[in-house]
């Protein structure tokens, strides 16, 4: 087998066997009920983890996401009770200001070289701050096109239900897997990934790609965060604390590398179906307690770290002794 | 006595930053600068800004001698939640004080050489191999404390979080001797030295006959250690260990006093005392936007600013262009030099 | 042979200086339409500088470039590029994460309703290796190929960019005999098609194989251009190192140096990939020199020899004792000391200060506890620096400032400190000024009389034979013969290199 489908692969058996374990224990758990709930629970999850797919393939960091879903969330909910927009000029403004924010930390980030590590820090700081300007407190969304919006599901056999939010993950994972594959800017994210240096002597635009990148990623964090009104029909600045760091787990689990360059945008989601499994399970299980999930996924990331770096090591033997 | 005079030239910007900080908030607030003597302890708004800026300061010492080596410690928020976990489930099952805090410092120390080890033996880069227990860790922490804040009653313990000596609180007491403390450990030996040259070239090192290894593991426990003792601190302060709480996203503050402090996150030179001068200047400004009325968030955006001021002035392109100019300025003097 | 009008690439008085070094001087090189042309020289020679001077890499301090009877003047290599010329290195400029096909089309894939028409990209890059006798699945990442057709992959990529002239920059260096062959047949089509070939490369059987003329290249200057077929082997040798035949003069001072006891014995000592097994043995007060050409091995010996790379094979003994250098620590526990050749990466510690950088090694044996006092460490780089005179405004002035000959003088100094009893150095004169040159040759000979032992790995071959008694002669990593005592002649140098290539081809 290709030596970049093992991690892949590895995502898919784990997920797959879990599964199998999950259904042998609670037979329960193989309904399209508890699939339409896992895609709606994380559907917010899954479209930020889209964008930092695109940031970690290209051997960068965000650390920014989880505060612009809860300055997105604030953002829509104060407009909204504020002024009489329509929810969706909200949204279009929103997504334009997440985008904006996520270019301009890549153009920080690339004209001064700094590491994205610090960078996005800062803007993790500065999107949860102006989250906090706008409101402290949680502000509930009433508009009547939020139930309108709400009341979109597709039915599956079996009483499950596909709602807006889990379609659209499901739709941006498979943008966002045409984006990687059959793009020139996708090949690009890889190319950046694979070397800066190689990849601007074969004529890669690193700085337009780097700035779009971080655009990319804000604007999937900004959709995040409209999805994430949607889930919970109100913005907080106190929410989603965190996110980042779930997303950076999911993309991980998800088989993509840390250092860059190699991964898939489709294993990400199975990360995220990975880590909502694990939550489902201890939800059924009832005497587990939450915190098994933080470290089982911790031990996962461990694992997945391991392997690639298990792998990196044999290709490299193997290309000395070759 | 040259050496004294460099020190105090390296520490300059943050001595300058800090003491105008301070005015700043005083001209608003001339309450701040009171300081009074009750029941033989100080009290007053320096005072606090020493006590609530302990956690940060102690683990920006470690985080220093990490930075140091071209590395970094995310896990610190999270051990600290282990820490203060593991000091309160000792205390409460009946554990002398003594036996109950060894055990704290020794965890952290653990977690340090876990940390250590994915970092110098299995070569993993610090970002990634400290994330790991940044996510377990607080699960690791709620499941010592299953879930609940675990609280205690023991005078000891309490004592550490807010007793006072000789008129200070106990948390500024133990920043300050184990600042000084690990300051005179790397400067008095040759750990400042060799930690410095790992961190600027560790091949070089290695081949100058430096363990870098060790060196790069007995930093990360170092960083585990201060995280121990920041961990009891503030479980100590609240009577209680909070797992989900404890330390939360203070590893983030830890990095930014380290770099307030002016040293590079790409390693080498190093100075703990301008760490704990930036651990200082940010808990200055979160006390004087509390007392002007402010909601404490807008801390946040005034972080936010102060990194991208430091990136700016640390960029390799500002400092090139600000080289620049220089030059050309010294190049007009010297043509209107010789037009004179 | 085509006629002399027909160049296709002409650099005229080419001049580049780099801050204290003039690392070109008046170099010109005309390059012929057919034909494949050998680029020589030894580290520091100054070839990569006249490449990167042609690609646009470095912009020329002086001179002309003329491409296809125009004059170019290329900013940077994509323009070199787009005008025709196509550069590949020894380190495949190329992503290892992605396919063959996407490297040989990004930033160019075809297109269709706006999205990669990989399956049109695999096709046109089917067609465009068929030209190349490669069969491999234009699908597959480039890392899962050997490095050969990684090769392979990055000259079709340049060719079908550029297209009038291919820089070849030392293709071959990873590559086995068969390898070679293979990329060699694609080297003479691309030749047959009209392309100028320049190939830089250490392997002279190789320049031989291929080449039809040969441009030297000594110290930035040109030292001659020739027909290959007509300049034999030691003659080529002899212009690399600067060394005119039948100069037989046996320099003085090393012919009486000691017999006395052998110090270190190193019996069938190596380490597979890096250096084959070798026995080596040093005597107390004796500078053994090592001579080889670039690639040869010399400095995978002092590695091995230090601990820096562990042998593999084979036992090392200080006085007939047996004795274990796994690691630079322990070695220098056994008082050596080592000076490598890539002063920047792996010599001085750039930021710390001159001071720091000769007591580390000192500081780093002693153990952390034990700090060599600010004043014991300020009377040791007064001491050096006025013994090595070492050139610095003062002892705290971060290292990195430095002159490379300084630089050099304050790492000598590092190891000088630690009173080593067995010295490696490794191109110990490399890119220093010609002052610096001689003190540090004396300063060899002076540690040699006071008892030390010395290996010294050079490309200078005079310096080597005024200061050593023995020379070890390496090729293709592996030690291939020894001169001692009279034998110690530049000329027997040469023939050494020479004679064992000889010996080489003829297989």
């Amino acid at each position: 087998m290709n030596p970049r489908y093992v991690p892949l692969a590895a995502t898919v058996a784990i997920f797959l066997a879990a599964y199998a374990l999950c259904f042998l224990q609670y037979p329960n758990m193989l309904s399209t009920r508890v699939i339409g709930n896992l895609l709606t629970d994380n559907a917010f999850l899954g479209i930020a983890a889209v964008g930092m797919t695109f940031v970690i393939l290209s051997g960068g960091i965000d650390l920014s996401i989880g505060s612009v879903i809860a300055f997105t969330g604030v953002f829509i909910a104060v407009v909204l009770e504020n002024t009489g927009l329509h929810p969706l000029v909200v949204f279009v403004l929103a997504l334009g200001i997440a985008t904006l924010f996520g270019g301009l930390m890549g153009a920080i980030i690339h004209h001064l070289e700094m590491p994205p590590f610090i960078v996005t820090l800062a803007g993790m700081f500065l999107a949860r701050g102006m989250a906090f300007v706008l409101s402290i407190d949680s502000v509930p969304i009433k508009h009547p096109f939020y139930a309108v919006m709400k009341g979109f599901y597709y039915r599956l056999p079996g009483g499950g239900r596909i709602t807006l939010i889990g379609g659209l993950m499901l739709l941006v994972f498979v943008v966002g897997i045409l984006i990687a594959h059959r793009t020139r800017f996708g090949a690009n994210v890889y190319a950046l990934g694979g070397g800066a240096q190689t990849a601007r002597l074969m004529g890669v635009p690193v700085a337009r790609t780097t700035i779009e990148i971080y655009a990319l990623s804000g604007f999937l964090a900004g959709l995040s965060g409209i999805v994430f009104s949607l889930y919970t029909s109100a913005g907080y600045s106190l929410s989603a604390v965190g996110v980042e760091l779930d997303a950076i787990a999911a993309v991980v689990i998800g088989g993509t590398l840390l250092t860059g360059g190699s991964g898939f945008v489709g294993g990400t989601l199975i990360g995220i179906l990975i880590m909502g499994l694990i939550q489902t399970y201890i939800t059924f299980d009832g005497s587990l307690s939450s915190w098994w999930t933080k470290i089982l996924i911790g031990l996962l990331l461990f694992g997945f770290i391991l392997l690639q770096k298990g792998f990196l090591y044999l290709s490299k033997n193997k290309r000395r002794f070759a | 006595m040259n050496a004294l005079k460099s020190h105090l030239l390296r520490l300059a910007p943050q001595i300058v930053v800090l003491i105008a900080v301070v005015l700043l908030i005083s001209l608003a607030f001339p309450d701040f600068l009171t300081l009074q003597m009750q029941n033989g302890r100080i009290y007053g708004s320096l005072i606090d800004v020493l006590n609530r800026g302990a956690p940060v300061a102690l683990l920006a010492i470690g985080m220093t001698i990490v930075i140091a080596t071209r590395g970094i410690d995310l896990s610190v928020g999270a051990v600290m939640a282990i820490c203060g976990a593991v000091a309160a489930a000792s205390i409460t099952s009946g554990h002398s004080l003594v036996y109950t805090l060894a055990l704290a410092l020794a965890v952290g120390m653990l977690c340090g050489l876990w940390n250590g080890i994915l970092v110098a033996v299995l070569d993993i880069q610090p970002i990634i191999a400290t994330l790991v227990l940044m996510v377990a860790g607080r699960g690791i922490a709620q499941l010592i404390t299953e879930g609940a804040i675990l609280t205690f009653n023991d005078a000891g313990l309490i004592f550490i979080g807010s007793g006072s000596f000789l008129g200070l609180p106990m948390p500024v007491v133990i920043w300050l001797v184990f600042g000084i403390a690990i300051t005179l450990l790397v400067r008095r030996t040759a750990l400042g030295m060799l930690v410095e040259a790992l961190g600027i070239n560790r091949r070089a090192s290695t081949l100058s006959g430096v363990s870098t290894g060790v060196l790069l593991i007995a930093a990360y426990i170092l960083s585990g250690l201060c995280a121990a003792i920041a961990g009891i601190i503030a479980a100590a302060d609240i009577k209680g260990a909070d797992a989900n709480n404890a330390g939360l996203w203070l590893e983030l503050d830890a990095i930014l006093a380290v770099v307030v402090g002016g040293n590079s996150l790409l390693g080498g030179r190093f100075s703990i005392a301008a760490s704990l001068l930036g651990a200082m200047i940010i808990q200055a400004i979160n006390t004087g936007i509390l007392l002007s009325g402010f909601p404490p968030e807008f801390n946040l955006i005034i972080k936010a600013a102060i990194i991208v001021l430091i990136l700016v002035v640390q960029s390799p392109r500002v400092r090139d262009l600000l080289a620049w100019f220089g030059r050309s300025a010294s190049r007009e003097a010297a043509v209107k030099q010789e037009v004179k | 042979m085509q006629g002399n009008d027909d160049i296709i690439l002409s650099a005229t008085g080419i001049e580049k200086v780099f801050p204290g070094a003039k690392a070109l001087n008046n170099v010109n090189f005309q390059l012929r339409r057919g034909e494949v042309h050998a680029l020589l020289g030894e580290n520091g020679a100054g070839k990569s500088t006249l490449v990167k001077c042609i690609t646009g890499a470095y912009r020329r301090d002086g001179g002309k470039l003329v491409l296809d009877g125009a004059e170019i003047d290329p900013r940077d290599t994509f323009e070199a590029q787009r005008l025709g010329i196509g550069t590949v290195y020894q380190e495949v400029n190329l992503l290892p994460n992605l396919t063959v096909a996407e490297n040989l089309f990004l930033g160019r894939q075809p297109r269709r309703f706006g999205l990669v028409d990989a399956a049109e990209m695999n096709r046109r890059a089917r067609a465009l290796l068929s030209g190349y006798e490669l069969d491999v699945d234009v699908r597959t990442e480039l890392s899962s190929c050997s490095v050969a057709v990684q090769q392979v992959v990055a000259i079709a990529r340049a060719v079908d960019l550029s297209g009038k002239v291919l820089i070849l920059d030392e293709p071959t260096a990873s590559l086995d005999a068969h390898e070679v062959e293979m990329l060699f047949a694609i080297v003479r089509r691309l030749k047959s098609q009209g392309l100028g070939v320049i190939f830089i490369t250490h392997f002279l059987e190789q320049v031989y194989a291929i080449c039809d003329r040969i441009t030297v290249l000594r110290n930035g200057q040109l030292v001659g251009t020739r027909d290959a077929a007509a300049l034999p082997r030691r003659e080529l040798i002899a212009m690399m190192l600067g060394r005119e035949l039948g100069d037989e003069i046996k320099q003085a001072g090393n012919a009486q140096a000691s017999e006395g006891a052998v110090r270190y014995r190193f019996r069938g000592y190596g380490r597979k990939g890096h250096i084959a097994p070798f026995d080596l043995e040093v005597r107390k007060g004796e500078v053994v020199g090592v001579a080889g050409l670039l690639g040869s091995g010399r400095t995978e010996t002092a590695e091995i020899l230090f601990g820096a790379e562990k042998a593999d094979s084979g036992t090392a003994e200080v006085d007939g004792k047996p004795i274990d250098i796994s690691s630079p620590r322990t070695a220098i526990r056994h008082r050596f000391g080592f000076c490598p050749e890539d002063r920047k990466t792996d010599g001085i510690i750039g930021d710390l200060s001159v001071r720091e950088n000769i007591a580390l090694a000192l500081q780093a044996r002693r153990g952390w506890a034990r700090p060599i006092s600010r004043a014991e460490q300020d009377r040791l780089a007064d001491r050096y620096i006025a013994a090595l005179d070492i050139r610095t405004s003062d002892r705290e002035k971060p290292i990195r400032l430095l002159s490379g000959g300084n630089q050099q003088k304050a790492i000598l100094a590092r190891w000088l400190a630690t009173n080593p009893e067995f010295l490696i150095l490794d191109e110990p004169t490399r890119g220093i000024d010609v002052g610096a040159h001689a003190e540090i040759i004396r300063l060899i000979e002076n540690l040699c009389e006071q008892g030390m032992s010395l290996i010294v790995i050079s490309s200078e071959l005079d310096e080597l034979v005024a200061y050593s008694r023995r020379v070890i002669v390496l090729r293709d990593r592996a030690h291939v013969s020894e001169l001692v005592g009279e034998e110690v002649t530049t000329s027997h140098i040469v023939e050494a290199i020479a004679a064992a290539d000889k010996r080489e081809a003829g297989q």
